[in-house]
């Protein structure tokens, strides 16, 4: 018996049973719970963007968001044109299935950022982008965008949310990150998250967005306070992220031409 | 080992034989999934599962292994394990399943779980192997609990999320000691760890692995 187990068709045999058994076990697993795995992901983005938004009541449960979250319209803009499309545009049926960051590595749907202007440090850009409305009586209330971009060690991705005048920020928020805990990390410090609502991206000819984190606070005779943002303490460079991640989104390449022709009730 | 009784097996690995503190395995995951107590709860059981199933698995399986792909016969039946545990989380726990990320999957890397399979599972009986892997599992679980509460408490002032110093970022009077937040802290209570257990259980000291000899020189030229 132990010599025989030895033998080259019996390893064959056993590696063979093993694989088939092991796989078995692991697509039944993977499959079972997909219904599931995807359910959290999408209240988990309903979460998030309700948070930035300031949407989110305490300790919500999963109707109560999904209840909220239905006041939203979800579109998809094309970044170029600045113009709501189609789902159709990227091959979906219902707009909340697009996501973004997967059409940033397809070449057809996304384009490359020349080092030069990529503040944001994510060498690629998807095409069509995937935004939220809040409209009441036919009048724009608030538009939440997603923004990403890199900070210290890791990719942020987050949502920013505009009220209607798509210049004031009504509160940003990021959902996915791997900044160190106590120091960049502190980007979820709800007091942090606090200070930019009322901020306002553009100056007077809304061009530019103007966001600085300053070193130091920001106080009531801070000139320009209206553009900054105490910086994250011992998180230089995280803060210097998420400066350049917004002013990118908010700028030309991002979402500008869009909230210019929204401003302007092109589209 | 082959007379091990189920309560040797059992409760041995906790203090007297504990995976971290004397067989100083598995530590990698003790420095990543330490920093809150709700996170390191979830990888013990985690952890446990793991090493409990795998045991069984290859225990019962021992006798038709060929000692040839033995290795990759244990790795592929942890491995299998580790990704049903990280879709269960994904499904029920998808809040601690985020912040655990990729320390899931790194179970299958955790010599805890290999080591007791070749080391305990390939040589004695299911029951005995599964047991074996729950006792590890609750060794690995003292020592990151221990770890956790110290660096939930004092670099973040509070216990399973809930504030208990509340800190001065937040409006309160706890400045955090940033420096537990981050991975090396955990090498320094570990130490501290390793050390209270063998004072208290001298027998676990090792000897040294060379002695300096008497000074014999007379003179310094």
């Amino acid at each position: 018996m132990a010599k025989a187990k030895e033998t080259v068709s019996r390893t064959l045999v056993v590696a063979l049973v093993l694989s088939i058994v092991f796989s078995v076990v692991v697509s039944t697993a993977a499959v079972m719970l997909k219904p599931a795995q995807i359910k959290n992901q999408n209240l988990d983005i309903k979460t998030n963007i309700l948070s930035a938004a300031g949407m989110l009541p305490d300790s919500p449960t999963a109707e109560e968001i999904e209840e909220t979250f239905a006041q939203f319209q979800v579109r998809l803009v094309n970044l170029k044109t600045g113009e709501f499309v189609e789902p159709s545009y990227v091959g979906v049926q219902d707009p909340m299935k697009y996501d973004m960051y997967k059409a940033a590595s397809n070449p057809e749907l996304s384009t490359d950022i020349p080092a030069s202007e990529d503040k944001a440090g994510i060498k690629r850009r998807p095409d069509v982008a995937k935004i939220y409305t809040l409209s009441e009586n036919g009048e724009l209330k608030r538009v939440v965008l997603p923004i990403h971009g890199y900070g210290l060690w890791s990719t942020l991705y987050g949502f920013i949310s505009l009220e209607g005048n798509l210049n004031t920020i009504e509160g940003l928020g990021f959902y996915a990150h791997a900044e160190t805990p106590g120091l960049g990390g502190e980007v979820d410090n709800p007091r942090w998250k606090q200070q930019w609502t009322g901020k306002e991206l553009y100056n007077e000819d809304k061009t530019e967005p103007q966001i600085q984190l300053v070193k130091g606070g920001v106080s009531a005779n801070t000139p320009n306070k209206q553009h900054k943002v105490d910086a994250l303490s011992g998180a230089t460079l995280t803060s210097r992220g998420v400066q350049q991640l917004v002013n990118y989104w908010m700028g030309d390449r991002g979402f500008a031409p869009f909230l210019k022709k929204l401003r302007q009730g092109e589209v | 080992m082959a007379d091990a009784s189920a309560k040797q097996v059992l409760f041995e690995p906790i203090f007297s034989n504990n995976p971290i503190a004397l067989q100083i395995l598995g530590i990698c995951s003790a420095l990543a999934v330490t920093t809150s107590m709700n996170v390191t709860l979830v990888m013990c059981l985690a952890v446990t599962a793991v090493t409990a199933f795998a045991n069984l698995a290859v225990s019962m399986v021992r006798a038709q292994i060929p000692g040839s792909i033995r290795i990759i016969v244990q790795m592929t039946i942890i491995a299998s394990l580790v990704i049903v545990v990280d879709q269960i989380l994904k499904a029920y726990a998808y809040e601690i399943s985020k912040q655990l990320s990729v320390f899931v999957g790194l179970i299958i890397t955790n010599c805890i779980v290999m080591g007791r399979a070749e080391g305990f599972a390939m040589k004695n009986g299911p029951w005995l192997s599964f047991l074996d892997g729950i006792g590890n599992g609750l060794g690995y679980s003292v020592l990151l609990i221990f770890v956790a509460f110290f660096r939930e408490l004092l670099g973040a002032g509070s216990l399973f999320g809930v504030t208990l110093m509340p800190v001065v970022n937040e409006g309160g009077w706890y400045i955090p000691n940033g420096l537990l937040l981050l991975p090396p802290s955990a090498f320094f209570i570990i130490g501290l760890a390793i050390w209270g257990l063998r004072t208290w259980k001298p027998e676990q000291v090792e000897e040294p692995d060379y002695k300096m000899s008497r000074h014999t020189a007379k003179e310094a030229f």
